[in-house]
């Protein structure tokens, strides 16, 4: 991995003798080829490889594992079971991420209270365990279809709320997720900006989400990436698996609805 | 921003001001507002009722109602009163520093539930415009200003047109997706003459 990155460094440098506007279409280019590069070895998988070792795990005050949750294809059936993510649960009669489902599992099988794992911070304590096995269940259907066809009501009426949110400003900037992203081919500084009002646009970013940010050299869960959208829109912090996050989520996903799960994703 | 009695009175007052000119005032969706309220929180110095939209944000959030006939006159309803707001500088020079200029426009900082109060803002510049010829790494969500001055020249027209645009480029364009600097209080009266320089001074890397 540390040739792959010299030889990326040294492709940088020997493309800065070329022409201003050349210049920036080659950066982007190395860009994507040093990610190229990356992905022979996504780091993501090693949160995978712990992911799938938690999942069998006995944890929590019960001591038991997440082997009977049920994300919608029967207990404990993981494989494919991102891919009809966000969808209608009827046992907690309510439409659920895999974040949110996840956090019923844990409550109901491991004991773990939901409080406690909402109050916790991205990365650290009981969030840590749960974004590996995050990583391990979206690998699990990777090259799959996404089948989000949002049939049951309460599903339609997530994806009709996800979509009024999409487009609501606020905040002291007027931002709202179709400032950045509801027009083809823009992008922030050297980010391109997936159209995620388009279904093209929505499966390149719910296909390549959760990722691994190399900025920040950590695996962004779906949660993560709403999250931090949300900070840099200058909005107040959405809660963790909060009704806003699923109907954003639902959104995108019903959008990108026959795209491919490329999860989990490498991004910059 | 506004508290949700703000919000609510600044309704019934737009309500008052739409009637008066004709035009009927805006709600959002309830059950879209249940699930912002139930889904955020303060975080640093991002208030909770920055959940809140002000008439410009409702108006901008509805493309439907916004190219209704109703809509449009809205639009130019807060469009005007947005330009009637600009106050010019204090002093009457326009023109500051650009070297402090791109400095600020390099920086995008600020108002974020991470920075804090106090502490400079910048104009976020780059993230959506190209600005000098040197600095490749920016956006194209706004237009280029390469070349800005040196394309329009320094005249009052062009001058009080910029510092519009700069203060509230929804005086212009009332769904701009630029944030407006000077009504929120993202930029200070010295950062946008910076701004002015680094766009209008015939020294500024803009206009070489």
């Amino acid at each position: 991995m540390k040739s792959h990155l010299i030889a990326a460094a040294v492709a940088l440098t020997v493309s800065a003798s070329v022409p201003m506007y050349a210049v920036a279409q080659s950066a982007a280019e190395q860009l994507q080829e040093y990610r190229d590069m990356l992905a022979d070895g996504n780091p993501a998988e090693l949160y995978e490889m712990e992911g799938e070792e938690l999942w069998v795990k006995p944890m929590g005050p019960k001591s038991a594992s997440l082997e009977q949750c049920d994300l919608g294809l029967g207990a404990g059936v993981v494989q494919g079971a991102a891919a009809q993510l966000p969808r209608y649960f009827a046992d907690t009669d309510k439409v659920q991420d895999l974040e949110s489902r996840l956090m019923t599992c844990m409550e109901n099988i491991q004991g773990i209270a939901q409080a406690d794992v909402v109050k916790a911070s991205f990365g650290k304590g009981l969030r840590q365990p749960m974004e590996a096995i995050v990583a391990y269940v979206v690998g699990q259907s990777k090259g799959m279809p996404i089948q989000v066809p949002a049939t049951h009501p309460k599903e339609k009426e997530m994806v009709a709320i996800g979509e009024k949110i999409f487009f609501l400003q606020g905040g002291p900037m007027d931002f709202s997720c179709a400032s950045c992203h509801a027009v083809d081919g823009q992008r922030i500084r050297m980010q391109d900006l997936p159209n995620l009002t388009e279904h093209e646009g929505a499966a390149a970013g719910w296909g390549n989400w959760p990722a691994y940010r190399v900025s920040n050299g950590t695996f962004w869960t779906m949660q993560r990436r709403l999250n931090d959208c949300y900070r840099q829109q200058r909005m107040p912090f959405p809660v963790f698996g909060s009704d806003v996050t699923v109907a954003l989520s639902m959104y995108m996903a019903n959008k990108a609805n026959g795209g491919e799960m490329n999860t989990p994703g490498l991004k910059r | 921003m506004k508290n949700k009695m703000t919000y609510l009175s600044t309704l019934a007052g737009a309500a008052l001001l739409a009637t008066s000119m004709g035009v009927s005032s805006q709600t959002i969706d309830p059950a879209v507002m249940a699930v912002m309220e139930s889904s955020f929180r303060t975080q640093g110095i991002a208030d909770k009722d920055r959940i809140y939209p002000d008439e410009v944000q409702a108006l901008c959030s509805d493309r439907a109602f916004f190219n209704s006939p109703e809509g449009q006159k809205k639009a130019i309803a807060l469009q005007t009163a947005a330009l009637e707001a600009i106050e010019p500088p204090s002093d009457g020079v326009y023109m500051g520093d650009w070297k402090a200029g791109d400095k600020l426009a390099q920086s995008g900082r600020g108002l974020t539930w991470r920075d804090n109060v106090g502490s400079a803002n910048g104009g976020s510049c780059y993230n959506c415009h190209q600005v000098t010829e040197a600095e490749i790494s920016h956006g194209t969500i706004g237009p280029s200003l390469l070349g800005y001055g040196k394309l329009r020249g320094n005249s009052k027209e062009i001058i009080e047109y910029t510092w519009n645009r700069i203060n509230n480029s929804k005086a212009y364009n009332i769904c701009s997706n630029m944030p407006r600097m000077a009504h929120f209080d993202i930029l200070t009266e010295q950062q946008m003459k910076d701004v002015m320089a680094l766009l209008l001074d015939p020294a500024s890397p803009v206009n070489q």
